[in-house]
């Protein structure tokens, strides 16, 4: 009930950070003196495809809890492997010199302990079964956010490079990525085996490797896609970087109501299912 | 311009889309639940 109360503020604190976000796009943020009002796509290109990542990332953890956690002792090695990795985060970033340049230390730090927060608080607050639910949610808002990537990344090209689509390592390891979920999604959908979720969760695995390639492939390879703007030797206005973390939080918002939404109708087509599975034994059979 | 508007405009048409199915969909499990109180 409370829950039913707090969702409509949420939103409409999301709709005025949305339109605010719009408003500083299209607006405020100073224009690129070479590629003129098409770099404002930027705006939304961007966040997307990093919400896009958390939101896989999410689905990867959830995917290997799903997985670890009937099992106590390969559950309680991937909790010391996460500690570990928190830990060797905040070493590495004070101890190793140099680090690749564009990297920061606080940045390392911070990655590592985000990701053994994010995993004990998941671990926390879903059970194994909740975890399942929770990962389809994120893989298919994932997939929605990735597929605005995917339009908005050609339009952008297109008046920039005059070619809509080459296929350079961060466009062709996105689009296998996008696959990769969309497939996830399919086996979800028309698999009727009891062993689903558990194929699903190996595949979001295997598909979340994906997520470091797309990342740190413009770092990596020599590509045609622009160079990272924060970190990587790259570097942006102030104002426009402001413009997009803006955007970005507007997006996170959105995000994570629609996840909420997508979370309660999930756990709801559950419970019916379970409840018509039920009455279905319970009927009396005809007899022949 | 066309560009940008097309970008933006082709972002908010899949989240509307998207938001519509969720909204159908929780209407077809809205008419089970009926369905299986009346039970």
């Amino acid at each position: 009930m409370k829950m039913k109360r707090v969702f409509p503020i949420l939103a409409l604190l999301t709709a005025v950070l949305l339109s605010f976000a719009l408003y500083e796009a299209l607006v405020a943020a100073p224009t690129e003196q070479t590629m003129g009002n098409v770099q404002r796509i930027f705006y939304y290109h961007v966040p997307s495809a990093w919400t896009a990542f958390l939101l896989f990332f999410i689905n990867f953890v959830c995917s290997i809890q799903y997985l670890v956690r009937p099992n106590p002792v390969a559950d309680k090695l991937t909790n010391w492997t996460v500690l570990a990795i928190g830990i060797a985060a905040c070493i590495a970033a004070f101890v190793i010199r140099p680090l690749p340049e564009g990297i920061e230390p606080s940045s390392v730090a911070t990655t590592g302990l985000a990701i053994t927060g994010l995993y004990f608080l998941i671990k926390k607050c879903f059970s194994q079964p909740r975890t399942d639910a929770l990962a389809v949610v994120t893989a298919e808002v994932g997939v929605v956010f990735c597929t605005i990537v995917l339009v908005t990344g050609p339009l952008w090209a297109r008046p920039v490079w005059g070619i809509w689509w080459t296929w350079d390592v961060r466009l062709t390891s996105t689009l296998v990525l996008w696959l990769i979920y969309i497939s996830y999604l399919m086996l979800r959908r028309f698999s009727t085996s009891g062993q689903t979720p558990v194929l699903a969760a190996a595949l979001a695995v295997f598909g979340a490797l994906d997520v470091p390639l797309v990342y740190f492939s413009i770092w990596i390879f020599r590509t045609q896609h622009p160079q990272p703007v924060i970190g990587g030797g790259g570097s942006i206005d102030p104002r426009m970087l402001h413009v997009l973390l803006i955007n970005w939080l507007a997006f996170l918002c959105f995000a994570a109501l629609v996840c909420w939404s997508r979370y309660r109708l999930e756990i709801l087509q559950r419970e019916v299912e379970e409840t018509q599975a039920l009455e279905a034994l319970l009927e009396p059979r005809s007899s022949p | 311009m066309n560009f940008l508007y097309a970008a933006y405009t082709a972002t908010w048409i899949i989240h509307i889309t998207y938001l519509g199915t969720l909204v159908r969909r929780y209407q077809r499990l809205s008419r089970e639940i009926e369905e299986l109180k009346k039970k």
